[in-house]
C-alpha cells in the first residue's frame, strides 16, 4: 500500500479538472501530460489489459494542440487533456472492434459524434478501452480479446461492460474516459472501480457512431474520477445532434457549473431524496449495505430529506430487459455479415449464406449467440406479443413507477451494484447470476431517465462499494449538483477521493 | 420447362381472377432515405459508377444511424393524398429483419402496422372509355436494397452464377409502396385493368413531380399477384406474386399469362404453388422463383432508432392544395386541348404515350405532328425492337426533329433517317444530320444540272412528258433524287423537272 499520494511531479494523479488547469495556464504542455499517461499505460496496462489499443498518433494530437496555444489560440478548458474512447465507439485511424473478433481490425472512416466533439474540445485520444463484446456483460470478460482487470486486485472484475474505462480512469491511465451504458455498463464499473460514472439521459447524448447494442436503452457518457470531471465531458459531448434522429433538441444547462456549485456549498438542504425499496433489497452484500446505510446518514446530516419509496414494477425489470435487449441486439447485430466490413471466414460452402453462416459462428462469443438467439426468438411470430410486446408494457409500467416516486422525491439513490467486483471466472458459468447483478442500474434504461455511479467507501474486502443517483428524465443537471455534493462530504471523512486510496499497481509506479 | 397454357377465353368461363399490386416508387429526392447520400434517383446522379453514392449508413457500418429525409415524407404524403387515401397523423418506422447481401443492414426500414397512407382509391380508363376503380389498401415509406450482379453462369440469375457483384448506389433510395387490395370484376379486361392501373400510377407520379416513373430504370416496379377461383367459389385461390414486371406491356401480357397458366393447371386437377415468380420479357412467360409463404417471418418490430413520423394537419393540407389533376381528368383535358379524333387518342393512350406526346408538345411540337411520330415511326421502331417507345428517344429530340422539317432544313425522309441516328445515340437531331450530312440541296443550279442530265438519259421519258403525260414524271424524279442522295425536296424536283422537259 506505498504510492498512495500523488507526487506533485505526477500528473496522471490528478483529477481532469486540474491537470486542465495546469494545461490551460501553461505550467505542463499536453505532450507532458499525454506522454505522462502513456508512460503509465506502458506500465500498467500489460498487468490490467484497460486498453485493446493505444494511440500511435496521441503525441503529435498533444503536439498539435500546445502549438495552437502557443500560437494563441482561445482553446477549450479541456483542451490537450487525454481521454481513453470504449472499443465501442467509432475511431477514425483506431480499430473500432467492440470487443468482439468479428470486427478485428476494422478502422472506420468516420468518428462517433462524441468522438468528434472532444477531438473538436482538444482532448487528446489515448487509445480504445476493453469492453464486453458489443457491450454484453458485466465483467469484461466477455472480450474476444481478454478480460481487463481491477486496479484494485487484479484477481477481480473490473466491472462491465466498460470494464476497460473504468479501469483505465481507476488505475491513473487516463484522468477522462467514454463509456456506454445499455443497463448498467458505465455506473456498475464505476461502482467496483471506485470512480464515476454518468449514464445521461437517453437522447442527452448523440449515439451516432456508438456501435449499438440496444438502440432504445443505449446512451453514452463519461467515466472519471470525480463528479466535476463527469460534468466537463458531459458538457462536451451532450447536446442535439441531427445525425441521431433520438437525440434531443433543446437546450442544455452547464452540467460542470452545476458540479461546481454543489461541491462548493456542500449542502443537500431541503433536497429529498428517495430509497428505492426494491433496490434496498436482500440480494444486497452486507458491506454493501452498511455503506449505503453509512451515506444516508450523511446525506442527512448533509440537510437531505431521506423517504422511502416504492417501485413495484421493478420486479420484472431484469426478465423485461433480457427481452428488449436481445430483440434489438439481434437486429443490430445482423449486420456483421463479412459481405461489406469485418471478419470473413470462408466455409465449407461456397454460397454467400455459407460464408456468413461460418463467419459468424467463428466472429462472435458464445454470449453474443446467446443472446442474438433469446432475441430472435422474442421477436417471432407468434412469440412477438407474449415476449417483446410484454417486455415493453413493462417498460412503461416502469416508466410510471419512476414517475411516481419522483413526485415524493427530487432524486432516488441506491447501492449502484449488489456486491463489490467478484474474481475473475466467479460467475462466468452461470449468465444469469451475471444477469441478476445489473437489477439496480437496469430501470434507469429501461425508463430513460439519468443516472450516475460514485464511490461511498471500500466493502470488507477492501474493495470499492457504489451508490447511484438517479433523477427524473432531462434532470441530470441534479445529478451533479447532489453527486458533487456528496463527494465533497465523503471527501472530508475519507480525507480525499476514493481512488486515492487505490493500491499501487506495480514497482514501476512508485 | 413450358407451361400448359389455357386459351384465354375458355380460361375466363371457367375461373374468375383476382390481382392485387404492389407498385414500388422510387421518389427523386437529393438524397437517400434516411442518410445525406446522393440519390440515384435524382437526374443529377443517374450515371454515377457503382458504389459511389455510399455513406456510413448506405453500407450499414456500425454505428451509423438513420435520419427521415423530410423531403421523402413531403412526396410520400402527397402520393397518398393523390391515391385519394387517408393521412396518418402518426406513422412508424418498422425493421423488416432478412439476410441477403443487397441488404447492408441485414433489415430495411419500412412501415408495418402504421404506414403514412392508407385505404384509398383510383379510378382508371380503359380503352373503351370505361372506368374502373382500383381499391388501395396503403403506401408506405421504405428504403430501397442495393442491386445484385451475377457473374458467371447463363441465366444472369443467382443460381448457376460463380459470384455475385454488390452496388449499393442504391441502397437507402426513397420507395413508396402502394399495395391494393384484392381486386374482383376485372375478367377479360383483367390484363388491360393491370396495365391501366400501372400507367395511372405513373401518371400520377409524374404530374406529382416526385419520380421519373420509368419502369426501364427501375424507377417505378411492379409485381402482380394473381389467383383465380372457379365460378361459383366463394374463398379466394392460390396467388402468385409475379416480379421483375418492367413494362407497361409486361404487366398485361404477365396477368395474361398467369391466368392462362394457372387456368391449366386447376383445370387438370393440380394446385397452384404459393411462390414469386419471375417475368420472361423475352420469352413472354413466367418461371417459378423462390417459394412464399405467409409464414415469412420477418420478425417486424417498432424501429428504435427513429421517431414516429407526425404529419402536422397544416401540412397535409398545404399537400393537398398543391395536388395535380387527377389522370383521367388531364386525359379529358388534353384530348380536347389537342383536338385529337377518338381513334388518334386511343392510339397515343394504349400505346402508353400520353406522357411522351405532352412532354414533346410542350417542348414546341404541335400536337398532331407529335402524335405521328410517336404512334408511327417510333411505334413501329419499338414494336420492331420489342421495347418501350420511350427508351428509344427523348421527347425534346422529337421536337427539334419536327422543327428541322417545318423549317424546311430536313424532308419527312431525312427527319426518319436522323431519327435512326438519334435511336442509335449518335446524338441530338441537330447533331445527327451535321454528322451525316443530311440536309436538303436548296441550291437551284445543282437541281437543274441533276434534272437535265437525268432527262438527257432518259429520252423517252422526256418525249412522254413533252407529250403530256406528266405521271411519266416519277422516273426522273427518282433518278434525281437518287443522285442528290435523297436529300432534296422531291417538290420542288419534281417542278423542275416539268419546267425543264418544256424546255
Amino acid at each position: 500500500m506505498s504510492g498512495l499520494r500523488a507526487e506533485p511531479a505526477d500528473l496522471t494523479r490528478l483529477a481532469g479538472h486540474e491537470l486542465a488547469g495546469l494545461l490551460a495556464s501553461g505550467e505542463v504542455s499536453s505532450v507532458e501530460a499525454t506522454q505522462a499517461h502513456l508512460d503509465r499505460i506502458a506500465a500498467v496496462d500489460g498487468e490490467l489489459h484497460a486498453f485493446l489499443h493505444v494511440n500511435a498518433g496521441a503525441l503529435d494530437a498533444a503536439r498539435a494542440i500546445d502549438e495552437r496555444r502557443a500560437a494563441g489560440e482561445q482553446l477549450h478548458e479541456l483542451a490537450g487533456a487525454p481521454i481513453a474512447i470504449k472499443d465501442v465507439l467509432c475511431t477514425i485511424g483506431m480499430p473500432s472492434t467492440s470487443g468482439s473478433r468479428i470486427l478485428e481490425g476494422w478502422v472506420p472512416p468516420y468518428d462517433a459524434t462524441v468522438v468528434a466533439r472532444v477531438k473538436a474540445a482538444g482532448l487528446v485520444a489515448l487509445g480504445k478501452t476493453n469492453m464486453d463484446e458489443f457491450a454484453m456483460g458485466s465483467s469484461t470478460e466477455h472480450s474476444a480479446y481478454g478480460p481487463t482487470r481491477n486496479p484494485w486486485d487484479p484477481e477481480r472484475i473490473p466491472g462491465g461492460s466498460g470494464g476497460g474505462s473504468a479501469a483505465a480512469v481507476a488505475a491513473f491511465e487516463a484522468p477522462f474516459a467514454l463509456g456506454s451504458d445499455t443497463g448498467g455498463s458505465i455506473r456498475q464499473p464505476a461502482a467496483v472501480t471506485g470512480t464515476v460514472g454518468v449514464k445521461p439521459t437517453y437522447g442527452g447524448v448523440s449515439r451516432y457512431g456508438a456501435i449499438a447494442l440496444a438502440s432504445s436503452l443505449d446512451q453514452v457518457g463519461p467515466v472519471t474520477r470525480t463528479v466535476l470531471d463527469s460534468a466537463l465531458i458531459h458538457d462536451v459531448i451532450g447536446g442535439h445532434d441531427p445525425h441521431d434522429s433520438t437525440s434531443l433538441d433543446r437546450e442544455w444547462p452547464s452540467f460542470a457549473a452545476a458540479a461546481r456549485e454543489g461541491a462548493a456549498s456542500g449542502s443537500l438542504q431541503g433536497v429529498r431524496v428517495g430509497i428505492v425499496k426494491e433496490l434496498d433489497a436482500e440480494g444486497t452484500a452486507d458491506d454493501v449495505q452498511a455503506r449505503f446505510r453509512e451515506t444516508v446518514d450523511v446525506l442527512t446530516a448533509a440537510g437531505a430529506e431521506v423517504v422511502e419509496v416504492s417501485c413495484p414494477s421493478f420486479a420484472y425489470s431484469v426478465a423485461a430487459y433480457y427481452l428488449i435487449l436481445p430483440a434489438e441486439a439481434s437486429s443490430n447485430l445482423a449486420r456483421f455479415d463479412s459481405v461489406r466490413f469485418g471478419l470473413r471466414v470462408e466455409g465449407p460452402g461456397q454460397t454467400v449464406e455459407d460464408v456468413m453462416a461460418a463467419t459468424r459462428e467463428a466472429g462472435f462469443g458464445a454470449e453474443v449467440k446467446r443472446r442474438i438467439i433469446l432475441g430472435t426468438y422474442a421477436l417471432s411470430a407468434g412469440y412477438y406479443d407474449a415476449y417483446y410486446g410484454s417486455a415493453q408494457k413493462v417498460r412503461t409500467l416502469i416508466q410510471r413507477d419512476f414517475d411516481a416516486a419522483f413526485e415524493q422525491a427530487d432524486l432516488l439513490i441506491s447501492p449502484a451494484a449488489p456486491t463489490t467486483a467478484f474474481k475473475l471466472g466467479e460467475k462466468l458459468d452461470d449468465p444469469l447470476a451475471m444477469y441478476v447483478n445489473d437489477i439496480t442500474t437496469i430501470p434507469a434504461n429501461l425508463a430513460g431517465i439519468p443516472g450516475m455511479g460514485l464511490p461511498m467507501g471500500l466493502g470488507d474486502d477492501g474493495m470499492p462499494v457504489g451508490l447511484q443517483l438517479l433523477a427524473p428524465m432531462f434532470e441530470d443537471e441534479r445529478l451533479y449538483r447532489a453527486g458533487a455534493a456528496i463527494e465533497a462530504l465523503l471527501a472530508d471523512r475519507w480525507g480525499g477521493i476514493l481512488t486515492t486510496k487505490a493500491p499501487a499497481l506495480t514497482e514501476a509506479t512508485r | 420447362m413450358k407451361d400448359r397454357l389455357m386459351d384465354f377465353d375458355e380460361a375466363l368461363e371457367r375461373f374468375e381472377p383476382v390481382m392485387g399490386f404492389e407498385v414500388h416508387v422510387e421518389l427523386g429526392t437529393r438524397t437517400k432515405m434516411f442518410s445525406a447520400a446522393p440519390n440515384p434517383a435524382h437526374p443529377d446522379f443517374h450515371d454515377a459508377e457503382p458504389n459511389t453514392l455510399v455513406d456510413p449508413l448506405s453500407l450499414g457500418l456500425p454505428g451509423s444511424l438513420p435520419v427521415v429525409n423530410e423531403q421523402a415524407v413531403r412526396y410520400s404524403i402527397a402520393l397518398g393524398l393523390a391515391l385519394n387515401c387517408e393521412i396518418a397523423t402518426s406513422s412508424r418506422f418498422a425493421r423488416k429483419n432478412y439476410f441477403y447481401p443487397d441488404t447492408p443492414k441485414n433489415y430495411q426500414i419500412s412501415q408495418y402496422d402504421e404506414p403514412i397512407a392508407f385505404e384509398g382509391s383510383v379510378e382508371v380508363e380503359l380503352a373503351d372509355g370505361r372506368r374502373v376503380t382500383i381499391p388501395i389498401e396503403r403506401a408506405h415509406m421504405e428504403e430501397d436494397a442495393g442491386k445484385l450482379t451475377h457473374v458467371g453462369g447463363a441465366t444472369g440469375r443467382i443460381q448457376g452464377a460463380e459470384y455475385s457483384l454488390v452496388d449499393y448506389n442504391r441502397a437507402g433510395v426513397p420507395l413508396v409502396e402502394i399495395v391494393t387490395k384484392p381486386i374482383f370484376g376485372g375478367e377479360r379486361s383483367a390484363p388491360e385493368i393491370a396495365k391501366a392501373y400501372v400507367a395511372t400510377i405513373r401518371d400520377i407520379v409524374l404530374s406529382l413531380g416526385i419520380s421519373e416513373a420509368r419502369m426501364e430504370r427501375g424507377n417505378l416496379r411492379c409485381d402482380a399477384n394473381v389467383s383465380l377461383r372457379p365460378r361459383g367459389q366463394e374463398a379466394l385461390g392460390t396467388r402468385t406474386e409475379t416480379k421483375n414486371v418492367n413494362s407497361m406491356r409486361s404487366v398485361e401480357r404477365a396477368v395474361r399469362y398467369e391466368i392462362q397458366r394457372q387456368a391449366a393447371i386447376l383445370a387438370a386437377g393440380g394446385t397452384i404453388v404459393q411462390e414469386t415468380r419471375h417475368w420472361h420479357e423475352d420469352t413472354g412467360t413466367t418461371s417459378p422463383g423462390r417459394p412464399k409463404s405467409d409464414a415469412d417471418d420477418y420478425r417486424y418490430f417498432p424501429e428504435p432508432d427513429l421517431l414516429p413520423v407526425a404529419p402536422s394537419r397544416e401540412l397535409v393540407e398545404e399537400l393537398r392544395a398543391q395536388l395535380p389533376e387527377q389522370p383521367v381528368a388531364r386525359r379529358r383535358r388534353l384530348k380536347a386541348e389537342w383536338g385529337f379524333a377518338d381513334l388518334e387518342f386511343q392510339d397515343v393512350v394504349n400505346g402508353d404515350m400520353l406522357h411522351l406526346v405532352e412532354a414533346t408538345v410542350g417542348a414546341g411540337a404541335a400536337p398532331q405532328a407529335a402524335r405521328k411520330w410517336w404512334t408511327g415511326e417510333i411505334a413501329r421502331v419499338a414494336n420492331e425492337r420489342g421495347v418501350e417507345a420511350s427508351t428509344l428517344v427523348e421527347p425534346a429530340h422529337v421536337a427539334e426533329l419536327q422543327r428541322l422539317i417545318d423549317e424546311g432544313t430536313l424532308t419527312d425522309r431525312l427527319a426518319r433517317q436522323a431519327l435512326e441516328g438519334v435511336m442509335a445515340g449518335e446524338g441530338s437531331p441537330s447533331e445527327v444530320a451535321a454528322a451525316r450530312g443530311l440536309q436538303v440541296v436548296t441550291d437551284e443550279s445543282a437541281l437543274v444540272a441533276a434534272v437535265d442530265e437525268a432527262l438527257a438519259a432518259q429520252p423517252d421519258v422526256l418525249q412522254k412528258i413533252r407529250d403530256g403525260k406528266v405521271q411519266a414524271a416519277g422516273a426522273v424524279i427518282g433518278a434525281v433524287m437518287k443522285a442528290m442522295r435523297g436529300q432534296a425536296d422531291a417538290a420542288r424536283v419534281r417542278a423542275i423537272v416539268l419546267d425543264r422537259a418544256q424546255a
